[in-house]
């Protein structure tokens, strides 16, 4: 049925999206890319791609992050130009896409906050994805609560600022778990959301966000071995989402090292294979992550008529940079011998 | 002789000879010292300079030996490399996370031959800082990261206290050994030109005095052997002459009998 009705309100930007990904750089390009002895090198390689002249009025001495601040301008105006361009239900699925960047930056301010920095800085680094209508406010604020009251309640996450967190906690608590619980609701609505819309897009976002919150369990529990955050502490930022959910995720929340997370995983393959990794590999376990993401994503491309195209397409190119970073980054720093690390999309 | 060199402007008398002499010794005693001393200094100098060359760069030496600083600043650059490719820029944000240094440099000094150098120490307080950081994605880099950077400022710091003892060391030699060198060519071959001085200009007094002795005995002896030629050619003259003779005014009373009682 939904493709009946698709293309009327979302077959141009299902278009748009496809014609953008046409553009992620594929294996051949990175080959080229490698082979550059210097970032201007660099430079002239990614001139005959899709990015075009996006670095050409910066003066010669390349820095790796102009080019990783200029690479997200254009996936910046990529997104905001489909964003504008959406209606209702895509529009609030794509706003959804940018809370992740919403709380990242949330998170940046308010530590820029309670340590008394100009919040006009901070402004500066903080995602263009994540910049929501009263962000500006927050530099009016001088203290956590009233930062909470005056500016989180206008904003998209308040109610994920409503369900976890009182103004008290904020001032308490350690800024990475405040990042995480807010992280948890966010993926949990992000779910939900999605599983509402129904159909393909249920079907293609569901398996990727459950991923995601997985791959966030996994994390949480691996990181936070041997640290001073409790057990049940940890069991509280564990997205409920997943596939782990919620027989793997009380499994992991017991965990008191690597070797009972990966026992905790018997009895779920694909994770376990994440854990395989060859004796000395320089590929980690966030590679296999990474890895599995854009094999997800690249999948939901097969599939007409959803959003997760979408969704996709972003996580793809954010990919792409970080790839591109990497390689600036051996390049720059003259260490040929890794920058094979990169993750290859197409 | 006494002219050849610098001296001291000094009368030459026995009392600034003696003088002169103890400052010879004094000035030897130094001399001695002071090289000792410039000698244990280029010893831990030395030891300093093969340090330095092993941990980092040694700008003195000409070549650039960059060797376990730069490899482990470049490991270190290139894991945040990896943390910046997992996480993203956490930079600003662990930099606004930080309450207090963990990681602390002491400073205590170490006496090398009365040269006072300072001797850097780094040492961890607090426990294990910004560990949640990271905590959805990418810790694991991050704490690599971080032992890795912690490893590098370890390094940084023992290159810092080699660095500043080999700076001080350096200047204290130079002005141990100005010293030596001065004592050495300049105050001891004075000194000793004013005790040459000194000592020829006595001699000279010495012989001048032996001369006048010599000449006022001369003159004593002329004129005693005149005398002498007088009184002889006056005896040989007039032996039998009365006048010439000493008479024992007693004489006349000699045939006096003795008045006995």
């Amino acid at each position: 049925m939904e493709a009946l009705f698709f293309n009327v309100e979302d077959g141009f930007l299902e278009a748009m999206v496809r014609g953008y990904k046409a553009g992620i750089l594929t294996n051949n390009n990175y080959l080229n890319l490698t082979q550059c002895e210097t970032l201007d090198d660099l430079k002239l390689q990614l001139a005959a791609t899709d990015y075009g002249n996006f670095l050409q009025n910066e003066p010669s001495p390349l820095a790796t992050t102009t080019i990783a601040d200029k690479a997200r301008e254009t996936l910046v105006s990529h997104f905001m130009y489909m964003r504008a361009n959406a209606v209702k239900p895509l529009s609030t699925f794509l706003d959804f896409i940018t809370y992740s960047y919403m709380i990242d930056n949330t998170i940046l301010l308010i530590t820029g906050t309670l340590h008394e920095r100009d919040t006009n800085e901070l402004l500066e680094r903080c995602h263009p994805l994540g910049i929501f209508d009263g962000i500006a406010a927050l530099c009016v604020a001088t203290n956590v609560s009233e930062l909470y009251n005056t500016v989180m309640v206008e904003s998209p996450l308040a109610p994920y600022f409503e369900k976890c967190l009182s103004a008290q906690d904020l001032d308490e608590m350690n800024i990475e778990i405040i990042r995480n619980t807010l992280y948890k609701a966010y993926l949990e609505d992000f779910y939900n959301y999605c599983q509402g819309l129904g159909g393909p897009t249920a079907e293609v976002m569901g398996e990727i966000l459950q991923f995601e919150a997985d791959r966030r369990v996994l994390n949480i529990t691996l990181n936070s071995l041997d640290t001073e955050l409790s057990k049940d502490d940890r069991a509280k930022l564990f997205p409920t989402c997943g596939r782990l959910y919620p027989e793997g995720t009380m499994k992991l929340a017991r965990a008191d090292d690597s070797d009972q997370v990966r026992m905790a995983l018997d009895s779920y393959p694909d994770y376990k294979q994440f854990f395989d990794l060859p004796v000395g590999s320089e590929r980690s376990l966030e590679d296999k992550f990474f890895e599995y993401e854009v094999h997800l994503n690249k999948r939901s491309f097969t599939r007409q008529f959803q959003y997760g195209v979408f969704y996709a397409y972003l996580k793809l190119k954010e990919q792409e940079i970080r790839n591109i970073v990497w390689i600036a980054e051996c390049i720059a720093q003259q260490q040929k011998e890794r920058i094979n690390s990169y993750i290859t999309i197409f | 002789m006494s002219g050849a060199g610098p001296r001291f402007a000094i009368f030459p008398t026995r009392m600034a000879l003696t003088t002169m002499k103890n400052r010879l010794k004094g000035a030897q005693t130094g001399h001695s010292l002071l090289k000792r001393k410039s000698e244990a200094l280029t010893r831990r100098f030395r030891d300093i300079v093969k340090k330095i060359d092993e941990v980092g760069h040694f700008e003195y030496s000409g070549g650039a030996a960059k060797r376990k600083m730069g490899k482990i600043m470049q490991v270190a650059n290139f894991s945040y490399a990896e943390v910046m490719y997992t996480t993203g820029d956490i930079g600003y944000q662990v930099r606004e996370g930080v309450k207090s240094a963990q990681l602390k440099v002491r400073a205590k000094s170490e006496n090398v031959s009365g040269v006072q150098l300072p001797a850097f120490e780094m040492y961890v307080d607090g426990s294990n800082a910004a560990e949640l950081t990271g905590l959805g994605r990418g810790g694991a880099q991050i704490q690599k990261c971080k032992e890795t950077y912690k490893k590098a400022i370890e390094v940084l710091v023992e290159l810092a206290s080699l660095q500043t003892a080999f700076v001080i060391l350096d200047e204290v030699i130079k002005v141990t050994n100005r010293r030596v060198n001065a004592i050495e060519h300049v105050i001891i071959p004075k000194i000793e030109n004013t005790i040459k001085f000194i000592g020829s200009e006595l001699d000279e007094a010495d012989r001048e005095e032996f001369y006048r002795l010599k000449k006022v005995q001369g003159k004593k002896k002329d004129k005693l052997a005149l005398e002498t030629a007088a009184r002889e050619k006056n005896q040989g003259f007039g032996a039998a002459s009365e006048e010439a003779q000493p008479t024992n005014l007693l004489n006349e009373y000699e045939q006096d009998p003795d008045v006995m009682f």
